[in-house]
């Protein structure tokens, strides 16, 4: 089990049979997402390996896990948003052991998966980890 | 399904990657600006050539290498009738016109260009016709000299000859950008930069598919393709060099097959067109690519152009009726290449990214044209780019697909 914003989102998921209408709530989340700062969309924040731009801003607050991120594409937008959905609000601690592939794949998802997909999806989720494990290291 | 003077539904079986499903949708390939296809008589004689034919070219003097260079070299004579060449031998193989043009900028533009000497260029050209040049100008000092393109996408054969200056070593120029589907008058600019004594180099990456070439007719000076988007294999390639600016080259790429004498203290080269092909060539890539060029041949290039052009005719009126799609480039005369980008957020990968769930296959992205992109003011595009075996049918399919991406991206 994830998070409740996850879990609720796997509920939604399974009433969408066709791939429309899974893309069109991804979407919709992308264009809900709060707007990333300009200041945060500097080199330190970009994630390489993205055919699109994609900024993520991790950061802890207290004990708990949290991130902001933007692309300059809707759909990576989307995934971002259901990343944010996936580990914002975690305890630190339990960041490293989120199986993000299976967890994405539960919502049908997974074709974005692919090593050579270059929409970045492995690339942010990268990006999610190392910070966690730099922060649980220190 | 519009009328064509090809039989397409026969085209179509002749490549077997056309039936294959996508995403669970039948294939609707339309990257073919990126790479074409494969005919099965191409992937025949890959396989024939490695199962019976196979060993390495110029060298040995067994039956298989005989047979093998035969084959190799046989196809130096295919290219020069498909390109109009008045002399096989003014045919240099090689992997593509990436190539191709560094053996021009390495083989004859350093041993011919000083500092301060100028390359003609447009805006619109790929990569492969500017990072080389680049080279040049990084090393040498030589001064990059770019023509734009007018509102419509077209480009102005004047401007180009205008902008040869008494500086002026070379002009660079595609015959049909990859992007805009634009065509260029490369004939007016080689029959102006010649009566003032500058070579003419013209990228026929695009143009060589989809139109009747005449090199002779054009009177360039070089003349580059690419074997993978010429329904061949990838690898394979060939640039037409006219013998007067051979005669002014020195070798690029040193190694075997290209010598004629090597001691420890001194070398002497081959012949051209081999003193420019050094080492094991792709030797089954260019077979195929003899064989893709008959077999385009074999159609008619008439025939090719005339049933992209009735594509292009029935895409463009599709595609202008869509009034929240933009379609970069309206040149007159324009080859079947759609470059667009939708009003609104929507980024050319999220429009792709719909369209490959539908089966359509598109490119997405700058297309190796970082000056045009910075020209038209875009950072990205998507491209739909037809070849022989599209029908109208598939163009319908893409217009279906891009309302579906305006529907959930708008």
């Amino acid at each position: 089990m994830a998070q409740a914003a996850f879990e609720e989102l796997v509920e939604d998921f399974e009433f969408l049979e066709d791939w429309e209408d899974r893309y069109r709530v991804v979407i919709e989340m992308g264009k809900d997402m709060p707007v990333l700062d300009d200041a945060l969309r500097v080199p330190a924040t970009k994630v390489e390996g993205c055919a699109s731009q994609v900024w993520i801003h991790p950061e802890v607050k207290g004990d708990t896990f949290t991130f902001m991120g933007a692309s300059d594409a809707l759909i990576v937008s989307g995934l971002i948003a259901v990343l944010h959905r996936l580990y914002d609000g975690l305890p630190m601690a339990d960041v490293s052991g989120v199986d993000a592939k299976a967890e994405l794949g539960r919502l049908g998802l997974t074709d974005h998966l692919s090593a050579q997909r270059s929409n970045g999806l492995n690339s942010m989720i990268s990006r999610i980890q190392e910070f966690a494990a730099a922060q649980n290291a220190g | 399904m519009t009328s064509s003077v090809l039989d397409v539904a026969a085209i179509r079986a002749d490549f077997p990657i056309l039936s294959r499903k996508v995403n669970g949708k039948p294939l609707v390939y339309l990257d073919n600006g990126a790479s074409a296809q494969k005919p099965q008589v191409v992937i025949d004689a890959i396989t024939k050539a490695y199962a019976e034919e196979y060993a390495n070219v110029h060298r040995g003097l067994h039956f298989l290498s005989n047979l093998a260079t035969e084959k190799y070299e046989s196809v130096r004579a295919v290219i020069a009738r498909f390109l109009g060449a008045p002399d096989e031998n003014e045919i240099v193989l090689n992997s593509g016109t990436t190539e191709g043009i560094n053996l021009v900028a390495y083989g004859w533009a350093m041993e011919n260009l000083q500092a301060g000497d100028e390359i003609v260029l447009s805006v619109m050209e790929h990569h492969a016709n500017i990072v080389p040049w680049h080279f040049l100008r990084e090393r040498m000092g030589v001064v990059l000299k770019w023509v734009d393109t007018e509102l419509d996408g077209s480009l102005d054969a004047g401007k180009v000859v205008d902008a040869i200056g008494p500086r002026t070593k070379l002009v660079a120029i595609t015959q049909l950008s990859n992007v805009l589907g634009t065509v260029v008058d490369v004939k007016t600019i080689c029959a102006e930069a010649r009566a003032k004594g500058v070579p003419v180099l013209v990228d026929g990456s695009q143009s060589a598919v989809h139109m009747p070439v005449n090199v002779d007719e054009i009177g360039c000076d070089f003349f580059a393709i690419t074997g993978h988007k010429l329904y061949g294999p990838s690898g394979s390639g060939a640039i037409y060099i006219r013998k007067e600016r051979m005669a002014e080259m020195r070798p690029f790429i040193g190694g075997g097959d290209m010598i004629r004498e090597v001691s420890k203290d001194a070398v002497t080269y081959a012949d051209p067109p081999m003193k420019f092909e050094a080492g094991t060539p792709g030797i089954v890539q260019t077979i195929g690519l003899g064989v893709a060029l008959d077999y385009m041949m074999s159609i008619g290039m008439d025939k090719i152009a005339a049933h992209e052009k009735m594509l292009c005719d029935y895409a463009r009126a599709k595609l202008d009726g869509l009034n929240w799609l933009n379609v970069q480039g309206n040149a007159p005369g324009k080859a079947a290449i759609f470059s667009f980008t939708l009003n609104g957020a929507a980024h050319a990968h999220d429009i792709s990214t719909i369209l490959d769930k539908k089966g359509v296959a598109v490119r997405a992205g700058q297309h190796c044209t970082g000056p045009l992109m910075t020209h038209l003011g875009l950072t990205a595009t998507c491209r739909a780019s037809f070849a022989m075996y599209n029908t109208t049918d598939e163009v319908d399919v893409l217009v279906e697909a891009l309302e579906l991406a305006h529907e959930l991206l708008g």
